[in-house]
């Protein structure tokens, strides 16, 4: 017996605030302009993408006390730009990353159920939370969250918003003029919610959306992350590229969303990803090292380390071995403003000095290897190969496309790959619905009317 | 041919709200209250506005649910228009179906962050190529309750209006308003306008010397900056605060470009005009273009007894007639043209309408009363600018780090 054939979920974000980026590329546009955010868009439109996607920050990063310059910086504002591209598109989905520590749940959720309101359906939430005091400079409330706290925020805050978006029955709206009754009911929007993170009471002033509920993304890869991910979200950022560990994790995740009471595969997995094309294997490959030796300058080489060895490593030099000193995690931090990427930095460092002992990678080599590795690399048909098999295997359910150049670097993909996909029947040729829920297949959330029953 | 005129030009705005400002609007016979919440209508509306050669539409907007109670209690009622969508967004939905007219969101002061509506008044002001404002919004007390924050005691109502206690809670508010409009002009100057460089040669993208922490430390906000976005193409986006009393005048006079007022008779055009100017006196402003904007609602008909028979059929619709904190105005293009005039010669810049129901009253407005204000010489033919400080004749400002920073280097 064959089972039917996955559809492949694409997402495309644009690049941007990271090295990842090219902005001295000869194609390389405006991060800023609207005009770019359009082509990116509608390009992935035009490929038949199920959603498009924008990270964010809330502080430029800082290297010793000073802005980065050497990478990107700068970007506008997510869910303006979402929605302005809710103008120029027709069923591409439009998620945003936003910030459940330094946003309030009913602002939040009214932003979030007016671009679904004003995209006909199709808006997207990707829920992250800070703790770092350094981002909280720029709020009022400064970085007030203990980091074992996040998840208790989180999870506190989707709750509300969700019981935000379903506080207007369905069929709230009767807009009767001859009888001259607007609402059904007078209690629209009440709501009440006490817990630790959030005391708050009072109406809702959105109706509820076209997708009742937007979509709700989240990253999970700790214990704590794969729980809350498994009975929350929608879909999830999957960490994992390599099949092996993919389909691990994938089994992991849908038993984690079962025990959550959930059915199997109503959480959709997603790995991100930059591709690079060639028209031969080898002209892929090529391409992808020239792009990651622009990705990754000696410059840029040592501030990646610095991220883990939490020291100034200017002097060290790019074409020379690894700095042959301890990494220094209690110290003051070196670069702020970003993630940290390692749990324990000794252990990173000492796997790094294996791995470059190994291949004889200089400093910057090793960077290059470890923070400028396209995950799809390869031509048209190979990628195409890769990508179906992965979800076919259930190592996936699609990807989050990237490219690193802004915006048009997604076109060749959408004119030499989609194609390929969509022969296989894995890709759609058309949109079928309307909403982003429709794209994704997760159903509607169901909607309580006014009559107390389920729409 | 002239396409601005060169006396004395009349600046006209239009408020957007819901089915329109009289109460009973949803149920006239060209509303469609069904489509509210729906981005084909508010694109009709402004793109119609837009045909008029408008300055800017004004898209309502708070963290309540309408109410008619003073602080915003909910009063039950399901024979009015409820909900409202994100006023920023709405304006950003439509910034790229529209290109000249301008778009002024209302956002609250209460919860918004001033580092979240800095970025996101620059980015309209992106998606629309210069057209962005902000009407600043010192919240109504109910909005505390949605965000876990404390309303004022006793609650605001006519009865506790000249008590002490809320006297301060009026007086505080403002204050906070005024500093977090304060933090938000200096995040649009953090980034001088040509901070990014991409220089190829030291591989640097921007020069980080032309970015600035604003490092603003006051009563109610600590904010270290720059912002995350560039400054917008405007520099300063319009920044605009309703009044009625002399605490909003004086956040106007200080920190705004436009002031609405909502004065019902010409001594109260003259009283109004002369505070708000001794308050920009006092600001040291006195040199700067700064709007008085007067709000009227607005019912338009070509027969003026047909406007005014009109309003009698929608108050007939209510327990009582329709009252406001603006001037209800019935009657022909001609005769509210010769108001504006009238209270043009006692002050007032320019015209914030309200259309008593929409879309009727604004097409009134962009195809009737417009046209005849240019007929009279006083109202644009065509737009002469491309940004919405452009249309109000303000100059694009200078930025604040920029000129310490010159100044610095030069001494």
């Amino acid at each position: 017996m064959t089972s039917p054939r996955k559809q492949i979920i694409l997402g495309h974000y644009v690049g941007g605030v990271n090295h990842h980026t090219l902005w001295s590329h000869p194609q390389a546009g405006s991060q800023i302009d609207f005009a770019s955010f359009r082509h990116a868009a509608q390009a992935a439109e035009r490929g038949k993408f199920d959603f498009f996607f924008l990270a964010e920050g809330l502080i430029l990063r800082e290297r010793l006390g000073r802005i980065f310059d050497q990478d990107i910086v700068g970007r506008p504002d997510t869910l303006p730009v979402l929605t302005a591209i809710a103008a120029v598109t027709e069923h591409l989905g439009l998620v945003g990353t936003l910030n459940a520590t330094f946003n309030e749940p009913y602002e939040l959720a009214r932003q979030l159920a007016t671009l679904d309101h004003l995209s006909g359906g199709r808006a997207g939430w990707n829920v992250v939370t800070s703790f770092d005091a350094f981002t909280g400079q720029n709020f009022r409330r400064g970085g007030f969250l203990d980091r074992d706290d996040r998840y208790v925020r989180a999870q506190e805050f989707v709750a509300l918003a969700r019981q935000l978006w379903d506080s207007w029955p369905a069929d709230a709206i009767a807009a009767d003029t001859t009888q001259g009754r607007f609402l059904r009911e007078a209690t629209v929007g009440a709501f009440g919610h006490h817990g630790r993170q959030f005391d708050v009471t009072g109406h809702f002033n959105v109706p509820r959306s076209p997708q009742g509920r937007p979509v709700v993304l989240q990253a999970g890869a700790s214990e704590q992350g794969r729980d809350f991910a498994a009975a929350t979200a929608d879909a999830i950022f999957s960490p994992f590229h390599e099949l092996g560990p993919a389909q691990e994790y994938y089994r992991d995740i849908q038993a984690r969303v079962v025990r959550a009471g959930r059915p199997a595969g109503s959480v959709k997995l997603l790995p991100g990803g930059a591709f690079v094309l060639g028209d031969t294997a080898a002209d892929a490959a090529e391409r992808a090292r020239e792009i990651a030796r622009a990705q990754v300058s000696g410059q840029t080489a040592q501030i990646l380390l610095e991220i883990v060895w939490n020291r100034d490593l200017s002097g060290y030099d790019p074409d020379g071995p690894l700095p042959d000193v301890d990494p220094d995690p209690t110290g003051p931090l070196v670069i702020q403003g970003r993630a940290r990427l390692a749990q324990d930095p000794f252990e990173t460092v000492r796997q790094w000095r294996a791995l470059a002992a190994e291949h004889r990678y200089s400093l910057r080599e090793l960077a290059i290897r470890v923070f400028a590795h396209a995950e799809f690399v390869g031509t048209p048909t190979q990628i195409a190969d890769r990508l179906d098999h992965f979800v076919q295997n259930d190592g996936s359910d699609g990807f989050i496309i990237g490219s690193h150049v802004t915006p048009g670097g997604i076109d060749e993909f959408v004119d030499q790959v989609v194609p390929l996909l969509q022969e296989r029947g894995s890709l759609r040729a058309e949109y079928t619905g309307a909403t982003l829920r429709d794209n994704l297949a997760i159903p509607l959330a169901p909607a309580r009317t006014t009559q107390g029953a389920v729409a | 041919m002239i396409t601005m005129p060169e006396k004395d030009p009349l600046h006209l705005a239009v408020a957007l709200d819901g089915a329109g400002w009289h109460p009973a609007a949803w149920r006239a016979p060209s509303a469609r209250p069904k489509e509210l919440f729906t981005p084909g209508y508010w694109t009709d509306l402004v793109q119609e506005a837009e045909r008029g050669l408008l300055d800017f539409v004004t898209f309502e907007d708070a963290l309540n649910l309408q109410s008619t109670q003073l602080d915003g209690t909910p009063d039950g009622r399901t024979d009015l228009v409820r909900g409202r969508l994100d006023a920023v967004l709405v304006a950003s939905r439509v910034a790229p179906l529209t290109s000249r007219i301008g778009l002024v969101p209302s956002v609250s002061t209460l919860s918004t962050e001033p580092f979240h509506i800095s970025k996101a008044i620059a980015t309209l002001d992106f998606v629309s190529d210069g057209r962005a404002g902000w009407r600043v919004q010192a919240s109504r007390p109910r909005e505390a309750l949605h965000i876990g924050r404390r309303a004022p005691d006793p609650p605001l109502s006519l009865d506790t209006l000249n008590s002490p206690e809320v006297q301060t809670y009026i007086t505080e508010t403002f204050d906070e308003a005024s500093e977090h409009v304060e933090v938000v002009r200096r995040l649009w100057d953090s980034w001088e306008d040509d901070a990014e460089i991409r220089d190829v040669t030291t591989g640097r993208f921007i020069d980080r010397d032309r970015l600035h922490r604003i490092d603003f430390k006051g009563r109610w906000f600590s904010v270290r900056g720059p912002s995350i976005t560039p400054r917008p193409p405007q520099g300063q986006p319009l920044v605009t605060v309703l009044g009625h009393i002399s605490a909003p005048y004086r956040l106007g006079a200080r920190l705004g470009d436009v002031v609405y007022v909502t004065p019902h008779d010409i001594d109260q055009v003259r009283a109004i005009v002369a505070e708000i100017r001794a308050e920009q006196d006092r600001a040291g402003r006195g040199d700067e273009t700064l709007h008085i904007f007067a709000d009227l609602i607005v019912v338009l008909d070509d027969d003026g007894d047909a406007a005014r028979e009109r309003l009698g059929q929608l108050d007939s619709l209510l327990d009582a007639p329709a009252r406001s904190d603006a001037a209800i105005v019935a009657g022909s293009p001609g005769e509210l043209a010769d108001l504006l005039l009238d209270w043009q010669a006692a002050g007032i810049t320019g015209y914030r309408l309200r259309p008593a129901v929409l879309p009727v009253d604004l097409a009134a407005i962009s195809r009737r009363l417009a046209p005849e204000l240019a007929r009279r010489g006083r109202f644009r033919t065509a737009y002469t600018a491309d940004t919405l400080r452009g249309h109000l004749g303000l100059p694009r400002p200078v930025n604040r780090y920029a000129t310490t920073r010159i100044e610095a280097a030069t001494r």
